[in-house]
């Protein structure tokens, strides 16, 4: 019988009820409040008492209200029909809410378990499964969506039944399976799992080997993720950390693409609704929004569900992995979930950390990104979520416990840097604080030299050199004057400049620039470097500016036109000329 | 405002009995009590902030100065709430919607202050700008419905004039002013120019000057925002909502929470802050009827620090800033083109307004920021050129015929102002505009060879 319970106290979402029998931590219970049904989470037990944070308004509540345990943590229903969704930070459909305005205690189903698909099956009678094998696989749109043994059964389990290949509904029975001490389970599309668990059913989760392309050339090229990677994005606003993101979900070689927007500004989500139904995947030729699930908490709407948000994108980024899918989950911000986390534990009375941020901040963040990782399945396929959030320290000061303890868990850095912003250099990563730690994975180094051409990641740590030896001749010059310095120190500055300009800025706004193929990026990096090798002959420091500015000023048009195309090789022709005027004969 | 002349009903919960009582709050022992539901304590408004079993604490807003442990204590069983009808145009409302000009009080619809978010999915993408005439907001970061932007300004800064100037010339249907710990001669000012310019009936403000109890302030926004959202939804009305001056209001969280023994977290402030700034700011909405809540607030800086927790979270939460700065070359106020930054700008601007609009803002910038560079040039004694001196003549004639805050014309105007400054000062080539705009909008007379 399920437990029951009665509102004894009541502080903001923080409700304790006293119940009359077993609970759980992390148990989730409705309580009943006139025609309303709120739903909450257990955070705490003491003895018959259980604090409970309330995912909704808990203005009208008065003690003696009733509440109902169900016996389960948070959990999302998985299935197919997800794709192109826009859920609520607990999987409701926020489509299928009525009016403008979200009603509180309106909980709407994330899938419709009536929907028909063609299902065909992948197992026979007699075979023997184990948790998160396919059964069988429908058409989500583009993506073979596989049906699977569900992720908590144990051990091997011997197919009784399954049915033929055609139309059923998602939530119909398509397969019995008999576990070895003889109980059956009947298996349907949709399964339920727990959030705050990770899906472990597969074989194991293997070190990353190969990067992912994102398009993004100061990610790529200078410091590339790793398929199965981990990321973050700090920066203060204003320094173009959404639109950065929504770059790399626009273009990043991912097969799902899942949004979080976790406590942002609304307009921003509006942004993504109205541009993605229309944006072409290059890859599939179909529309973006056919590969995309957004899980959106606005900053405004409850602050519990914001927490959960994140956990809600990452379980089914889980799910997907399990089908041998590449799957991209972002997370904008993870900030504001680490502030949910504050609001929570200061209402508790809990001891504050730094910034009055929980203790155990630094442990939530690590292990939320180490659910991240590439995966090998048991039947030898793999798959992987590649995570990248992003952070909005306070003040901009990277000195702050989201951005310290998120440096510790994630293996890329991309440091947004408010002087690029103000100079409008976008996207603003600092090219010399951010880091890639895959660059220090053989596996990676080897991947990129084979894949890219051979002594490729000598090459980028080259690009670095010359961006920190530009950096500190200008440091040099500003401090010594133009003709205080040697005149190197003019080319220095201003082969970084050529890098900075060529291979770091990029227009996300130009239909060419937005996205480089890894190809062109090979290609440009080879260009620029070679006239960084040039050997040029210069009267006065006042010919270096003239000089490389006409360079970046060709390179930039080069950019903007089709690679290869007629244009682009008459510029080139042009930027050839012009060094050939300047070479040391 | 104390709800003197308040007479408990017959059916609402009358105690005399409070148990403990500190500078903010009471506590009483009650059973059937609501969360958030409003009492009255000795007449003050109050309005419950806690249970634990039967002890219910109230927040009292005047404070609890001369409150004895016998007090009469009414609940009302409703939350805070406003009536909201057509009559209250052109009406000043003190923190709990009570007339404070001397007039009737209102009739209308009862209904919760601080209601449900907007469905995001249901939101329409912001695209109908909302001129103000200032020069420096319409052409270089043009207001966009459903925006929310607040003002970051020092408190020397002239913020409530503009303030009452957008007020009176924004193409708005009905224009929300949100006062917080306004001097009184400030609400004085707001009055007086309301009035003067006949425009009241558009006009509806809620006032708490520094006269009242600080933490009534926090009831300001939401009161606001629940009349603006009666206009927008109910009415379809384009409303703008005015807001002044909110790190006000977030003192007076912080106080709050201080007194309920929070943790404070960076700055001294709750740790809620963004969230509380967010529940406001979101309000600000583009509804697929028609109507619209856009979002103009005053974030007042100390010192221009921006790092502070109150500017800093709010930067997160708006769509840009807008700054204000004294130009010396021209002794007048302008909005400083550099650091303002209206990010829906570009929904509207060369779509909605003329197609040079953009290319003509960016070169007005550029040109800008080169007589910027210029002035340092001149600073540190070197020579100048002849650009650099046409940049200078340029940068005070756009500051002072452009940017100014007293500039007030429509956005064609400034378009056509802008030109005929490009062609007084620079040659095509140094403007650099597209060329089909140059061969429409360059001046015929003045043309520099």
């Amino acid at each position: 019988m399920a437990t029951h319970g009665k509102v004894t106290g009541i502080v903001a979402n923080l409700v304790t009820v006293q119940v009359d029998g077993p609970v759980g931590q992390n148990e989730i219970c409705y309580i009943t409040l006139g025609s309303e049904k709120l739903m909450a989470e257990v955070i705490k037990i003491t003895a018959d008492r259980a604090f409970v944070q309330v995912f909704e308004s808990t203005r009208g509540l008065t003690v003696g209200c009733p509440a109902e345990f169900t016996g389960h943590m948070l959990e999302v229903q998985l299935g197919p029909g997800m794709l192109s969704r826009k859920y609520d930070g607990l999987q409701n459909n926020l489509e299928a809410m009525e009016g403008v305005y979200l009603r509180r205690g309106q909980y709407t189903a994330p899938l419709d378990i009536e929907a028909s698909w063609d299902f065909i099956p992948l197992v026979k009678v007699g075979d023997l499964v184990r948790a998160a094998d396919w059964i069988g696989e429908v058409d989500e749109g583009w993506v073979k969506h596989k049906v699977m043994v569900p992720f908590d059964l144990e051990g091997k389990l011997t197919v009784v039944s399954v049915v033929s290949a055609g139309s059923h509904k998602a939530g119909d029975t398509v397969a019995v399976l008999k576990a070895a001490d003889g109980s059956e389970t009947s298996v349907s599309m949709v399964m339920r799992w727990p959030v705050k668990v990770e899906v472990r059913a597969f074989a194991e989760k293997v070190r990353p080997f190969k990067i992912l392309e994102t398009g993004v050339r100061s990610i790529d090229t200078l410091n590339p993720i790793a398929e199965g990677g981990t990321g973050f994005i700090p920066g203060p606003f204003g320094c173009g950390k959404t639109v950065l993101q929504h770059a790399i979900s626009k273009q990043a070689e991912a097969d799902i693409i899942i949004i979080v927007a976790c406590g942002e500004r609304a307009n921003e989500v509006v942004e993504i609704f109205t541009e993605f139904p229309e944006l072409d995947d290059p890859r599939t030729g179909r529309k973006l929004m056919e590969r995309t699930i957004i899980i959106c908490n606005t900053s405004n709407m409850p602050v519990a569900a914001r927490e959960a948000s994140v956990y809600t994108g990452m379980t089914i980024a889980e799910y997907y992995r399990m089908m041998g899918l590449k799957v991209l989950l972002l997370a904008d911000s993870t900030s504001r979930w680490a502030q949910a986390l504050r609001e929570m534990a200061n209402r508790m009375e809990e001891l504050p950390g730094p910034d009055a941020f929980p203790m155990d901040l630094p442990a939530i963040i690590s292990n939320f990104y180490s659910r991240a990782g590439f995966v090998k399945l048991h039947n030898g396929k793999s798959g992987s979520i590649t995570f990248v959030g992003t952070v909005s320290p306070a003040g901009g000061n990277l000195k702050e416990p989201v951005t310290e303890s998120t440096k510790k868990a994630a293996r890329c850095f991309y440091a947004l840097a408010q002087s690029r912003a103000d100079s409008k250099r976008y996207p603003a990563i600092d090219p010399i604080d951010s880091y890639s730690k895959y660059l220090e994975y053989p596996e990676v180094t080897g991947y990129l030299d084979a894949n890219i051409e051979d002594g490729w990641v000598a090459k980028v740590m080259r690009l670095k050199d010359i961006l920190l030896r530009g950096k500190e001749a200008r440091d040099q010059i500003n401090i010594l004057g133009d003709d205080g310095v040697p005149l190197e120190y003019h080319v220095n500055f201003y082969r970084s400049e050529v890098i900075d300009f060529i291979i770091l800025q990029q227009d996300a706004f130009d239909k060419v620039d937005a996205s480089t193929p890894i190809r062109r990026q090979q290609y440009m990096v080879n260009r620029v470097l070679g006239i960084c090798d040039e050997k040029l002959s210069f009267v006065g420091f006042e010919q270096v500016p003239t000089l490389f500015k006409k360079l970046i000023n060709i390179l930039r048009q080069m950019n903007y036109q089709e690679f290869n195309s007629d244009q682009f090789r008459s510029l080139e022709s042009e930027l050839d000329r012009e060094i050939a005027a300047r070479r040391v004969s | 405002m104390s709800g003197q002349g308040f007479k408990p009903k017959a059916f609402q919960k009358v105690y005399t009995r409070i148990d403990n009582i500190t500078k903010a709050t009471c506590t009483i022992t009650a059973q059937g009590i609501s969360n958030e539901e409003m009492a009255y304590v000795d007449g003050r408004p109050a309005q419950v902030v806690k249970i634990n079993g039967e002890k219910v604490t109230l927040q009292v807003f005047p404070g609890t100065q001369g409150i004895a442990t016998n007090a009469e204590v009414v609940f009302t069983g409703k939350p805070p709430s406003v009536k909201v009808s057509e009559e209250m145009r052109g009406r000043f409302f003190d923190a709990y919607g009570l007339p404070i000009d001397g007039g009737p009080a209102v009739e209308g619809e009862e209904r919760e202050i601080g209601g449900p978010s907007a469905n995001p999915v249901r939101r329409k993408q912001p695209s109908e700008l909302i001129a103000t005439g200032i020069a420096g907001i319409d052409l270089n970061n043009t207001l966009v419905t459903g925006q929310k932007i607040p003002f970051f300004a020092d408190p020397d800064q002239p913020f409530n004039q503009v303030m009452a100037d957008v007020a009176l010339r924004a193409k708005a249907d009905v224009i929300i002013l949100g006062g917080m710990g306004m001097s009184n001669d400030d609400y004085l000012y707001f009055k007086t120019v309301f009035e003067n310019a006949g425009a009241l009936n558009r006009i509806i403000s809620f006032m708490n000057t520094t006269e009242n109890p600080p933490v009534e302030r926090l009831l300001v926004p939401d009161m606001c925002l629940t009349t603006a959202e009666y206009f927008a939804v109910d009415k379809n009305a384009k409303v703008l909502v005015l807001l002044t001056d909110m790190t006000l209001f977030a003192d007076a969280l912080a106080i709050v929470s201080n007194r309920m023994d929070q943790i404070p977290s960076k700055d001294s402030m709750p740790g809620s802050l963004y969230s509380d700034l967010a529940k406001i700011y979101e309000k600000a909405v583009q509804l697929p009827s028609g109507g619209s809540i856009t979002i103009v607030a005053v974030t007042t800086l100390s010192g221009g620090d921006i790092t502070h927790a109150i500017p800093d979270n709010t930067g997160y939460i708006t769509e840009g800033q807008l700054y204000l700065r004294r130009d010396t070359d021209i002794s007048k106020v302008i909005i400083d083109p550099f650091r303002s930054l209206s990010r829906l700008k570009m929904l509207v601007i060369g779509k909605k307004t003329r197609k040079d609009h953009p290319q003509v803002m960016n070169a007005c910038i550029r040109l800008y920021a080169d007589a910027a560079n210029a002035r340092t040039k001149l600073d540190n004694g070197f020579d100048l050129t002849d650009y650099d001196r046409r940049c200078l003549d340029f940068a005070r004639e756009y500051s002072r015929s452009l940017l100014a805050i007293d500039v007030n014309i429509e956005i064609e105007k400034m378009l056509d102002t802008a030109w005929s400054l490009f062609g007084a000062h620079f040659t095509k080539e140094e403007v650099a505009i597209k060329q089909e705009f140059v061969d429409k909008h360059w001046p015929k007379i003045a043309e520099k060879a």
